[in-house]
């Protein structure tokens, strides 16, 4: 799992109201090199939670000093980009969980997927 | 400066593959929409006709839609045409000599094709063709290996195959500016992919899905219900990065039966992300995941550029949601035991498409596109029947014919409009007197019986047939079974009912004499027999 993709999770436990950003645990993390295209790097910034993607990052020790409030002018900061490029694409939890911050609930990644079901009686 | 904007008041000649013809105007218009322009036809546009002129574009127009295009198979600037030969040429001899004369430099190399639409030619009357344009004047040497220009006569002999004229319809000649991209149907053919499953998309459709969907490069698509990911496959291969989720475990695991005929059970390295190796375009796969569409694991903003997505229709793959219910038979395959995978409970197709426009309404960003399939019952097919949401605008609706009684119709939107917190469409809960799944045991004693009551229906009363063997409309199941004495045998139950009333045909090839003693067990989804040496995959 990306943590492109972890910054756009929820928790969905029914009666949870403050379920972002859920928890990461992680046994195994990967980072895979990724071919760095500046553009679409640029494009994801105003996207993603900035804070909970430098939390996530430090949750698994990769954070590579990446500042707690958003550059003003990033787009033209390769090395600035580069960062957040490692931090959103090349970092991968493989084996793990992600944590509902409200009520515990873990959810599984097994070889780098998450499963997000909940059981008959959660729903 | 002249020169400029005289080139630019160019018409342009796409000729197009004769196949998915509803397909190809909204896959057109799309792609001139990615680059602001209108799709401006000339007065004589037939939309069926495989020949489209086209104004108000420039070259560069041209090139992209070419780029991206899996329904035209070339484009030309077009410097004549006419209903005859001599008309042709007279058109040829009005053409400015200043948009001919860079193309006929006498330093220059260039060739003439022709090209004739549903007619053969004999080499002879090709090259008889050829000299009859000698009228032109072309300065530079012919290169038939390696001309810089390449230019085509094209004759359209008509749409008959059992009616070809002796004379063309209409001639055109123009000068060759780029094909289209269908190779790709044939480079990323399913048959040769990696990792496949019962319902991945045929490439040609799943490219022209990515182009109605207006696809960028770096743009962001979700597949809520991505089974093998052949949607992704298109749409990274366009330069989208590409995320999705499956509620079944082993599909995005890559694990389990094997679709393929001579392999029993899936290779390790089967999966989305291995699919996407195999073409070049890993470095565009975010994720997949686990879950379940009908329960959105999504943060509120506008996630997407697009999602394009095949829902499950309930005929090839049962359509699924998680819930609570007691005497829900569990799926037959136990091959996911060390993840707790929830039981299934019948997905209501109404419901399918309430929370994938409610999902696509909160999720897109501002004229994103969603692009997904619609299964449809023809003879009560009425447009009314497409949902609709406040704030996602219809942008296109075309029928895939699968039988005389079924299709399916691939439906575009794009958003418009943010949604008012709070908005939701609701999901149609006139049939629900609870969400159970009701289904009844047919005695095998009564098995025979019920299977010749069969056999002398046609289709359309065996839906009514089919409510009698259960009680209440609420059945939705699907089952593929084929038997090796007979053919292909598919029956599908339906819920009948409001919006959405999508009804599927039973189709039952007679013959199903079947013995009790080849009834080896009962499919759980439908309670019907299952055959010695069925195929099911339930």
């Amino acid at each position: 799992m990306k943590l492109l993709t972890h910054n756009m999770l929820m928790s969905h436990v029914k009666g949870v109201t403050k379920g972002y950003p859920l928890l990461i645990k992680a046994t195994e993390v990967k980072v895979n090199e990724v071919e760095f295209n500046p553009q679409f790097v640029s494009r994801m910034i105003p996207k993603v939670e900035w804070s909970a993607l430098v939390k996530a990052a430090e949750e698994l020790g990769h954070r590579q000093d990446l500042p707690a409030e958003l550059l003003a002018d990033y787009e033209k900061n390769e090395e600035f980009l580069k960062k957040v490029h490692k931090v959103l694409l090349e970092v991968e939890v493989i084996e793990g969980c992600l944590q509902c911050p409200e009520s515990g609930r873990e959810f599984p990644i097994t070889k780098g997927i998450p499963n997000m079901l909940l059981n008959e009686d959660e729903v | 400066m002249a020169t400029l904007s005289k080139r630019s008041c160019l018409k342009f000649l796409l000729h197009l593959a004769q196949d998915n013809l509803d397909f190809r105007l909204p896959e057109i218009k799309a792609l001139l929409a990615v680059r602001g322009k209108p799709f401006h036809p000339d007065e004589n546009f037939k939309e069926k006709s495989p020949f489209w002129c086209l104004d108000g574009l420039c070259e560069d127009d041209v090139r992209a839609i070419m780029a991206r295009s899996v329904c035209a198979k070339s484009a030309f600037e077009l410097w004549g045409h006419g209903e005859t030969h001599s008309d042709l040429q007279t058109s040829l001899l009005n053409y400015p000599l200043e948009n001919m004369s860079p193309f006929m430099h006498k330093d220059s190399t260039y060739r003439i094709n022709v090209y004739t639409f549903n007619k053969t030619l004999e080499f002879t009357d090709r090259i008889k063709r050829i000299d009859a344009l000698e009228y032109l004047p072309f300065e530079g040497t012919v290169s038939l290996k390696r001309a810089q220009h390449i230019f085509c006569l094209l004759e359209d002999y008509g749409t008959d195959p059992n009616n070809i004229p002796d004379n063309p319809y209409y001639v055109y000649f123009g000068r060759w500016i780029a094909d289209g991209q269908r190779e790709l149907i044939r480079s990323h053919s399913v048959k040769n992919r990696h990792f496949i499953g019962n319902t991945s998309m045929d490439a040609g459709l799943s490219f022209i899905m990515a182009n109605h969907a207006k696809v960028k490069e770096n743009d962001v698509v979700f597949d809520p219900f991505v089974g093998t990911g052949s949607l992704l496959v298109a749409c990274s291969h366009f330069g989208a990065y590409v995320c999705g989720i499956d509620i079944d475990y082993n599909t995005i695991h890559g694990r389990g039966r094997s679709s393929r005929k001579n392999q029993k059970w899936r290779g390790p390295d089967e999966n989305i992300r291995a699919n996407l190796r195999q073409y070049g375009t890993e470095k565009m796969y975010l994720d997949v995941m686990v879950s379940d569409a009908s329960k959105s694991v999504w943060r509120n903003a506008a996630l997407f550029d697009a999602i394009i997505t095949d829902p499950p229709y309930g005929i090839r793959e049962s359509t699924r949601r998680t819930g609570s219910h007691k005497d829900i038979p569990r799926p037959p395959d136990a091959i996911y035991l060390e993840s707790h995978v929830p039981v299934s409970l019948a997905y209501h197709l109404n419901d399918i498409f309430t929370d994938l426009l409610n999902f696509s309404a909160h999720h897109l960003v501002m004229g994103g596109r969603l692009v997904y399939w619609l299964p449809v019952y023809r003879p009560e097919y009425s447009e009314e029947m497409v949902p609709l949401h406040p704030c996602l605008q219809l942008v296109s609706n075309c029928e895939q014919t699968l039988s005389s009684h079924t299709a399916r119709r691939l439906i575009t939107m794009e958003k418009i409009k943010e949604p008012q917190p709070g908005l939701q469409l609701q999901r149609d809960n006139d049939y629900t007197e609870s969400d159970d799944l009701i289904v009844e045991e047919i005695p095998s004693g009564q098995v025979n019986q019920i299977l010749a009551e069969f056999i002398s229906r046609d289709a359309s009363t065996l839906i009514h047939q089919s409510t009698r063997l259960y009680q209440g409309p609420h059945q939705l199941c699907a089952c593929y079974h084929s038997s090796p004495h007979t053919h292909t045998v598919l029956h599908t139950y339906s819920v009948k009912k409001q919006m959405l009333s999508v009804h599927f045909v039973t189709l039952f090839v007679p013959f199903i004499f079947e013995r009790t003693e080849n009834i080896t067990s009962y499919c759980e989804m439908s309670c019907l027999p299952v055959w010695r040496g069925c195929g099911c995959n339930v």
